[in-house]
């Protein structure tokens, strides 16, 4: 779906911009064509959100200018960037949940009739802008029921009643399936059909070559080239971003795997509302489990049992032959269970905080005597994983909230590899991190379970899990739909398990 | 026996030293300084501008009497700190300092020893600063809520005791407390500037103090990272009922008598300080540095308007205006730097 004749609707040039000890952009160029989906590439903290959030105007440039259809435009507000038909899809959703579908649509354009909203012709102009993005999704139902790729599809269906001609996607797909990832896929196909320009931005590299039609780097705030995709293999986009060699994907050492660590027995809960329905299961010293499934299926749910956030209704979790007392993290982590929570804007990170005293919060009875907290100690630490995961901080006292977002998600990971753990139970480690930093965690991973440890990883990314893994479970509507050794899985039959299709 | 997390650590440590050019010195130390310079430099502007206006602003009598002034706002101010930063509020303080000045003085006046009378009041006002805590913590009440009943618990109970009338009298060993001096500064500023250093310590130093920072910026990150939230929100609310005691202490030797009256509005006071000194309503972000800087805004503002001549009237609207100019510019700041 390439139109290398088109002229730009959207042409960046030597955009700037600089934050308290950084330069996020430094002279960046950027076109996009329209009815292209143009993907943007680079390593964490590299200026892809910055870029896209000055055009949408929720940032100011420092300098550089911004033409579309060939005028200068400035862009001081992100009505500005609406009234240009600008576009953006954040990974938080923006709807407003308690709405339907169609008041979210037209949210701020509602028709009237002497001052009184005209509920029909709302419903009628929000089903057909969801018709023109290809879906059937009912327009009354309220936003907060839907799933998170329906959400997200809204929001396409949204930006198209706004006659928007580029959409901007900040990693899409990063909470999402194999079959939502086709749907979302489906409608990006559609609207940029009708001209629509999509930005797209993934560290999945998989996806990149199956939607882009061209693709800029960017490393350090600058713009290292952009290429057609069909010119590029993914080895050298990955070696421009990284601007070194990254070795294999998935370097798992398979090593010895010892006696059973951790137990589950006949697990249900949460108590409230009953998700995870009878689950048994085993990990082992030196052993990476995968727990893979749908979105929904009940993997975080059970994570959230197993480290003590949510109470079980039945059943009960021991390690090391010792019952872990059940709904108290703090016990759980006394235990000997590190965690890495799914959500860490949510869950895992205290965003006024530092670099440094995040990774400190679960591992500050280590590093202090007498309550006194070791700042030498915790700022060692701290240090020390800054450099080993390469998290892009001017220093490890920058309040997280500066961060850019894979690199927040690499203070969690440090706070949880950190933590003086048997067991590690992480909910999608590696989520929104780049190509090549994952290849260290994964590195990091070998290494805790060279030293004995076993690791439950919960993610929704099949090569990982594949690649990864020792032993993998499949869970589906809260229960253990299959289980697999290594050499026996396949990318196919890993997800019929979580379709349910498993002979 | 070494875990098996912390054999890989080491492991890892080996590989990784050397590569870290990073430091963490320069964030950690002057975190929050940029705040609290706004601040500091407001209250410099305004003591010149009193300077300019009023010949007698700037004497050491004068710059004392201030402080004297201030030290019970900024010790009922240290409580709310922690409170605010924990994503809390408490608007009981003002009652619990009548609470426990009148449980000292009716102490002291049925012959108890000081020492003991003493304790008995901090003991009050830590207690019913910790049911402050439980209710929140346990019973899941608004901290609004939870304070706001408190709030007129504890005056019930201040005016129920002494029966609605003030409890004066006392030994001046007692009423030296707060009228002596040592080493010629009045001892009311000394205890005031003993108690924040404490307070500031424990707060930047300590567990418990980081804690506070993380429950109030986010108390469900928090809680998974194995932190006992419930416990530590108790205690907060029980250092601000334990604050609010010793400005009763201060209070009552001062004047010589505790009033079950006392203290009404503290609370307003004391929240102003805290946020004039940047410490952030939402929870999570503020320093006990900023608190006494706030305070002397207050103070200093009140003191001037006072040699001014300004009437008491005018006097609350410029004070509320500067309350809220104050926090304006800092949003503005807080803004500009992202
Ligand atoms: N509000 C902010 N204040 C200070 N620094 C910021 C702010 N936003 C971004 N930065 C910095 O700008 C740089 C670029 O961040 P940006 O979010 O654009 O990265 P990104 O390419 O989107 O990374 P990721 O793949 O992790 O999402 C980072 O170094 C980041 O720390
Ligand atoms: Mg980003």
């Amino acid at each position: 779906m390439t139109h290398p004749a088109t002229a730009p609707v959207l042409s960046m040039r030597g955009i700037r911009k600089a934050f308290p000890g950084v330069v996020a952009l430094d002279g960046v160029d950027f076109t996009l064509r329209a009815g292209e989906v143009h993907v943007l590439l680079g390593e964490n903290g590299a200026g892809k959100s910055t870029l896209m959030k000055i055009l949408s105007g929720a940032y100011r440039r420092d300098a550089g200018e911004i033409t579309v259809d060939g005028r200068p435009v400035s862009i001081g507000s992100p009505r500005d960037a609406q009234a240009l038909g600008i576009a953006t899809i954040y990974q938080e959703l923006s709807l407003v949940p308690q709405l339907t579908v169609a008041e979210n649509i037209l949210l701020g354009h509602e028709p009237s009739r002497a001052g009184w909203i005209d509920r029909r012709r709302l419903e009628a102009d929000a089903r057909q802008s969801l018709r023109d993005a290809g879906l059937d999704i009912d327009p009354q139902r309220r936003v907060d029921r839907l799933g998170i790729a329906e959400q997200q599809m809204v929001e396409v269906a949204k930006a198209l009643f706004r006659h928007a001609r580029v959409i901007v996607m900040d990693e899409p797909t990063s909470a999402l399936t194999v079959r939502e990832i086709d749907r979302l896929f489906g409608v990006i196909r559609r609207v940029t059909a009708a001209s629509v320009a999509v930005v797209y931005i993934s560290h999945r590299m998989r996806e990149l070559t199956e939607i882009g039609d061209r693709v800029t780097v960017l490393r350090d705030g600058r713009n290292v080239g952009t290429f057609t995709l069909s010119d590029v293999s993914t080895g050298d986009l990955v070696r421009l971003m990284a601007n070194r060699d990254v070795r294999d994907h998935f370097p798992r050492r398979r090593g010895a795997i010892g006696e059973e660590l951790l137990r589950i027995d006949h697990l249900c809960g949460p108590s409230g509302g009953p998700v995870v329905n009878d689950v048994s299961l085993v990990v082992r010293r030196g052993e990476i489990v995968g727990l893979a499934g749908l979105m929904g299926a009940g993997r975080t749910e059970l994570a959230r049992i197993i480290i003590g956030a949510d109470p079980p209704s039945a059943g009960n979790v021991v390690l090391d032959g010792r019952p872990v007392p059940p709904s108290s993290p703090r016990r759980a982590i006394r235990a000997g269970i590190g965690f890495l929570p799914e959500d860490r804007k949510r869950h895992g990170l205290v965003m006024t905080l530092s670099v440094c005293e995040n990774i400190g919060l679960p591992n500050l009875a280590r590093w202090s005597r007498g309550g006194i907290v070791s700042r030498r100690a915790e700022r060692a630490e701290a240090d020390r994983w800054v450099g080993e995961l390469r998290i892009k901080t001017p220093h490890a006292g920058e309040r997280v909230v500066r961060l850019s977002g894979g690199t927040q998600q690499k203070v969690v990971l440090a706070r949880s590899l950190a933590a003086d753990a048997k067991l590690f139970v992480m909910d999608e480690p590696t989520r929104g991190v780049d190509v090549g930093a994952k290849v260290e965690i994964y590195e990091l991973m070998n290494r805790l379970t060279d030293a004995g440890a076993g690791i439950l990883m919960i993610s929704s990314e099949l090569p990982e899990v594949l690649g990864m893994s020792d032993r993998i479970y499949v869970m589906r509507r809260g229960r253990i739909e299959a289980e697999f050794d290594a050499s026996a899985a396949s990318e196919e039959r890993v997800l019929q398990a979580a379709l349910g299709l498993a002979c | 026996m070494l875990t098996a997390a912390s054999q890989a650590r080491r492991q890892a440590e080996g590989q990784a030293r050397g590569q870290t050019g990073i430091q963490a010195r320069a964030g950690l130390r002057f975190r929050g300084a940029g705040r609290r310079f706004g601040t500091l430099a407001g209250l410099v502007g305004l003591c010149l501008l009193l300077w300019i206006l009023t010949p007698h602003f700037l004497t050491v009598a004068n710059a004392l009497n201030v402080m004297e002034q201030t030290s019970i706002n900024a010790i009922v101010a240290v409580g709310m700190t922690y409170v605010i930063v924990s994503g809390g509020i408490d608007l009981s303080v003002g009652s619990l300092l009548a609470l426990s000045g009148v449980v000292l003085a009716e102490a002291l006046k049925s012959g108890w020893p000081a020492p003991f009378a003493v304790a008995a009041s901090f003991g009050v006002g830590a207690a019913a600063g910790l049911a402050n805590g439980l209710g929140i913590a346990l019973g899941r009440l608004p901290p609004f809520i939870m304070t706001l009943g408190m709030m007129s618990v504890a005056r019930g109970a201040a005016l129920l005791v002494t029966d609605g009338r003030p409890v004066s009298g006392f030994s001046s060993g007692f009423r030296s407390l707060a009228t002596g001096h040592v080493l010629g500064v009045p001892s009311p500023i000394v205890f005031t500037l003993a108690i924040y250093a404490a307070a500031a310590l424990v707060l930047s130093r300590t567990r418990f103090g980081r804690y506070v920072y993380g429950i109030g910026g986010n108390e469900e990150a928090t809680r998974l990272s194995g932190v006992e939230v419930r416990f530590h929100k108790t205690i907060v609310y029980g250092v601000s009922g334990l604050t609010s005691a010793i400005a009763a202490l201060l209070l009552t030797a001062r004047l010589n008598s505790a009033q079950p009256i006392a203290g009404i509005n503290y609370e307003l006071d004391a929240i102003a300080a805290t946020v004039i000194g940047g410490t952030s309503l939402t929870g999570g972000e503020g320093s006990l540095g900023g608190t006494i800087v706030g305070a002397l805004i207050m103070g200093v503002l009140r003191n001037g308007l006072n040699l001014l001549g300004v009437s008491s009237f005018l006097q609350q609207l410029v004070i509320g205006a500067v309350i809220i100019a104050a926090v304006l510019v800092d949003l503005m700041l807080k803004e500009k730097r992202g």
